[in-house]
């Protein structure tokens, strides 16, 4: 890894400049591939320049809880898997990794995109439970949109398992599989940071170290569906009044990638 | 559950106007052997905070030689929730905690103190919607009761929609029945956002309007910690 100076970010970005040479609100190429994971009910790798999520979904049968008897129940852990950067280090779910799960949990569950409704079998005993594991393989930035993207894109392709039953007893099939996961609609985070007065969509990892603050928002279609500020220092009320509208056209191009992966 | 109406003409079920908060009564200096420390109550939620430091890291690695390094735990007791919560660390304290931290640390002049840890500590002991906000209000208060320099304080309210309604600190019933829940912290002085975190789906106009409500509970939460502490020293000329 070559280290960038900070300072050098913060001067060319006052020349309107990236390291990277992109737009202010530019992406870097996106890469989606489905169902790599035979084992998985879903599964997606995505890559966002360098940064590189895996993603799969398994599926079983569980308890609800007592208040949705009748939802299933969506659960998202990530793992930043030690080759992915020599920052991350061994043992138990640390902060950075909590806080990623839970900002994608958060952008899936609140936009509702899975009807989870859909996913009750018999109320008050057994509903689906949807399992997404977040596998981080490569971390060059923006390590939320990339997973939200690699969590989404799994979920779009699951399959569900056919319930098979041993009396009263429902059984998960091992091989045979039904329909699709009931989905509304695709929600996806859109990530910035704040370096000194200017903010760059879709920060690169030495623009992450450089930022002041970070703002990810979450969008389904034209509204807005979850929000996570990171970072030590704050944002004006205008920069997030732009941002929001901001995190709407931005969504929308990261939804067309998602789209395709639908209709493949 | 469908019955109940949480709004009826312009008034909550605790019989608050949308743009109100519950009441608010802050007090700083309640823990003896804390550097510094402070309690905050909004309604039915109550915050305790203390702080440690600055004083030696512990373990040793963490310790920076050019400022002093800021720890935060929130957490919850275990008898403050309706159904008792485990305790220790969970995936939701540990995010908490952490997004408490960056909440305060832009007010903090943490290069004061070199190689040296501020360790502020938050028990919510009565637990009713927006613990977090009521715990970024105590640390900043009980900050400000150590001694430690500061910029500003740091306020902490939230606002939601409830019943397509537009409202200020979501509570009691309207935090289960709640459509949306923006918990923000402000730096008055700077006027900065230090704090963002929002669950629910809205359009891009309507969030705007519940970030600037959430703005107006801060500030007036701003003005109840300046009175706790104005409190606080009045009694010690008395002395």
């Amino acid at each position: 890894m070559i280290e960038v100076d900070i300072n050098l970010i913060r001067e060319m970005l006052k020349s309107g400049k990236r390291l990277d040479n992109r737009k202010m609100d530019e992406y870097r190429e996106i890469h989606i591939e489905t169902g790599l994971i035979r084992q998985a009910e879903g599964s997606s790798r995505v890559r966002l320049g360098n940064t590189e999520v895996i993603a799969g979904v398994k599926m079983g049968l569980g308890k609800p809880y007592p208040d949705s008897p009748d939802e299933g129940v969506l659960s998202v852990a990530a793992e930043l898997v030690q080759f992915a950067s020599p920052e991350f280090e061994s043992g138990p779910p640390g902060e950075q990794s909590i806080e990623l799960a839970r900002v994608v949990d958060r952008c899936i569950r609140e936009s509702k995109m899975i009807d989870t409704e859909k996913l009750c079998v018999k109320e008050k005993e057994h509903v689906w439970m949807v399992y997404v594991d977040l596998e981080v393989l490569n971390d060059d930035g923006n390590l939320i949109d990339t997973a939200c993207l690699a969590a989404v894109a799994a979920l779009l392709t699951t399959k569900i398992p056919v319930i098979e039953y041993d009396g009263e007893t429902p059984v998960v099939s091992l091989e045979r599989k039904s329909g699709k996961l009931p989905i509304r609609g695709i929600s996806v985070t859109t990530t910035f940071v704040k370096i000194g007065q200017t903010i760059v969509t879709d920060p690169g990892l030495t623009e992450i170290d450089a930022a002041d603050a970070r703002l990810s928002i979450g969008s389904l279609e034209n509204k807005l569906c979850s929000m996570q500020k990171g970072g030590s220092y704050g944002f004006s009320v205008e920069e997030i009044e732009k941002l929001a509208d901001l995190a709407i056209e931005k969504g929308d191009e990261l939804r067309k990638h998602l789209e395709q992966v639908v209709i493949d | 559950m469908e019955d109940i109406k949480l709004i009826k003409s312009g008034i909550r079920l605790d019989g608050r106007k949308l743009d109100e908060t519950r009441p608010i009564e802050a007090k700083v200096g309640i823990l003896k052997r804390a550097n510094g420390s402070a309690y905050f109550r909004i309604g039915n939620t109550i915050a305790i905070a203390g702080v440690m430091g600055p004083r030696r890291v512990y373990p040793k690695h963490m310790e920076q030689a050019d400022r002093a390094i800021l720890r935060t735990d929130y957490r919850m007791a275990p008898f403050s929730t309706t159904d008792r919560s485990r305790p220790g660390p969970n995936r939701r304290s540990t995010e908490i905690s952490m997004v408490t931290r960056k909440a305060i640390e832009p007010v903090l002049f943490l290069e004061e103190f070199p190689k040296t840890s501020i360790d502020v500590f938050i028990e919510i002991i009565q637990a009713d919607a927006s613990t977090r906000c009521a715990g970024i209000n105590a640390a900043a208060l009980a900050l400000a009761d150590a001694g430690i320099p500061m910029r500003d304080l740091v306020s902490s309210c939230s606002a939601g929609i409830v019943e397509n309604h537009v409202v200020l600190d979501v509570a009691g019933k309207e935090d289960m029945e709640g459509e949306l829940d923006l918990p923000i912290a402000f730096y008055p002085k700077k006027k900065q956002i230090t704090l963002l975190q929002m669950d629910g789906i809205v359009p891009p106009e309507q969030f705007k309007k519940i970030l600037h409500l959430a703005i107006k509970g801060c500030e007036k939460i701003y003005e109840e910690q300046k009175k706790a502490l104005r409190a606080r020293y009045q009694i010690e000329l008395a002395e």
